[in-house]
């Protein structure tokens, strides 16, 4: 459930230039409100272009725009921290808290201008939601692989994001586990009305996201537009 | 027989063990961090009490702290004539600057056995870098942290040379307990020294099999 004043969905732009040894990244992106779906082989880059759009990373050179807001603009010398850039980033080994519970997990992105007990009881609403609410109070080392996911998700949408980026964390899951959660994905994205970049390099994941599919090879990109015209003939990124 | 001696080792070690859990996590933080200038020196120089014969160590200290020093007059200066040198402070200081290096290691240990992207969760949550450090990194390097404070109480009680140039044989009247199995042994009371070896030896033991434990749990905990 997002909070109740969210701010004015925006798109993505973003020019990202980065070499590291003999791998070079160079894209453009342009991700508007709903599903982007950045596919490529492993090594293409597309993890990394997560890690630059959410400042974990710096490229050589770029600029990451979100609307009205400039996040990163190298020329000018602009970058703001990742800590605020208002964005929810699921990885992909989900990257839970150990420490805590399910629900101190969902709080921990909260804005802590309210109450504790309003933002637990809105944790717990939000486990409620993407079907772990019996969770709340374990631990993830308890935790399914699809249970795992979820509080994941849960936790990624907790702070109303104005963006947010998946990192393949649907990889280790069987077929209809993944079905479950990505139809979870389109329905909490649908309310956020915010852009959402998936890297995936599964073709049938990126089918039934994605609104956009990006393909990228060798840290460019190859082909971009609608899953129709882009995976027409392909089965496997590995062809 | 007394067991003051004990209960002396027993406070300078509780007080270095303060000293160097704030010191040594701050070091460990600061050696943690890869982009810090001459880190490999860092390292070395805060490793150097384990390799340093004790008195060269203490000579160290004398220099450093004695009476003609800057920071030995500044603290008499705080502390109205107070010396840092034969006294209390003198051998808590001996005792934390040798069980420092087994700390900061320690702590390194709870730091590296982190996983990264939970720190980058956290940056990507909204925390800064001072919340992710007391709700995320503090947290799961604790049993680092914890073991490293306990093989150093540990190492802080049975310190004795250092504690011998800088703090002298005696506190306020009374010896810490190395110093006093020393005196009781040149006076020919066995049984003094037996004792008061046993006592110490026990309590050191405890220590680290403590320590063992809480490390093991710290392999528990990245898995």
């Amino acid at each position: 459930m997002p909070d109740p004043d969210p701010p004015k969905p925006a798109g993505l732009e973003a020019t990202l230039r980065l070499a590291r040894g003999e791998f070079t990244l160079d894209v453009e992106l342009s991700c508007p409100p709903g599903i982007t779906c950045v596919m490529g082989p492993s090594g293409s880059g597309k993890s990394t272009i997560l890690a630059l759009v959410a400042g974990l990373a710096v490229p050589d050179l770029g600029r990451i725009v979100l609307g009205d807001q400039v996040w990163l603009d190298r020329e000018k010398g602009i970058a703001v921290p990742t800590h605020k850039r208002h964005l929810a980033y699921v990885f992909q080994g989900l990257a839970l808290f150990p420490h805590m519970t399910a629900t101190h997990n969902v709080m921990y992105g909260m804005s802590r201008d309210k109450p504790r007990a309003e933002r637990m009881e809105r944790a717990r609403e939000l486990l409620a939601k993407v079907g772990v609410g019996h969770l709340g109070s374990r631990r993830p080392r308890t935790f399914s692989g699809g249970e795992a996911q979820r509080v994941a998700l849960a936790r990624a949408i907790a702070r109303s994001p104005q963006l947010v980026l998946l990192d393949e964390p649907f990889s280790a899951l069987d077929r209809d586990l993944r079905k479950q959660l990505v139809d979870l994905v389109r329905s909490l994205v649908a309310e956020l009305g915010v852009p959402l970049v998936h890297v995936t390099h599964s073709v049938a994941e990126a089918r039934m996201l994605g609104d956009q599919i990006i393909r990228i090879e060798k840290g460019k990109i190859v082909a971009r537009g609608k899953a129709s015209d882009v995976l027409a003939n392909v089965t496997s990124l590995d062809e | 027989m007394t067991w003051e001696p004990l209960w002396l080792s027993f406070k300078v070690a509780s007080v270095a063990t303060l000293v160097t859990l704030v010191a040594g996590v701050g070091i460990a933080l600061l050696l943690s961090w890869r982009k810090l200038p001459a880190r490999d020196f860092f390292d070395a120089v805060t490793s150097v009490p384990l390799v340093l014969p004790p008195t060269v160590l203490g000579y160290y200290l004398l220099v450093i702290v004695g009476n003609n020093g800057a920071v030995g007059d500044t603290w008499k200066w705080l502390f109205d004539g107070r010396t840092i040198i034969f006294n209390f402070e003198g051998a808590v200081l001996a005792a934390a600057v040798g069980s420092l290096p087994l700390v900061v290691r320690s702590v390194r240990l709870g730091l590296e056995s982190i996983d990264p992207n939970l720190i980058n969760a956290a940056r990507t949550l909204g925390a800064s870098p001072l919340r992710t450090l007391f709700t995320v990194v503090l947290p799961l390097a604790a049993p680092g942290i914890i073991a490293g404070c306990m093989t150093g109480f540990a190492r802080a009680l049975g310190d004795y040379g250092a504690t011998l140039m800088v703090a002298g044989s005696r506190i306020d009247g009374t010896p810490t307990a190395s110093i006093y199995i020393m005196d009781q042994m040149l006076g020919g009371k066995d049984e003094n020294v037996v004792a008061m070896a046993a006592a110490t030896t026990i309590f050191g033991v405890a220590m680290l099999y403590f320590a063992n434990k809480l490390t093991r749990r710290l392999h528990i905990h990245r898995a």
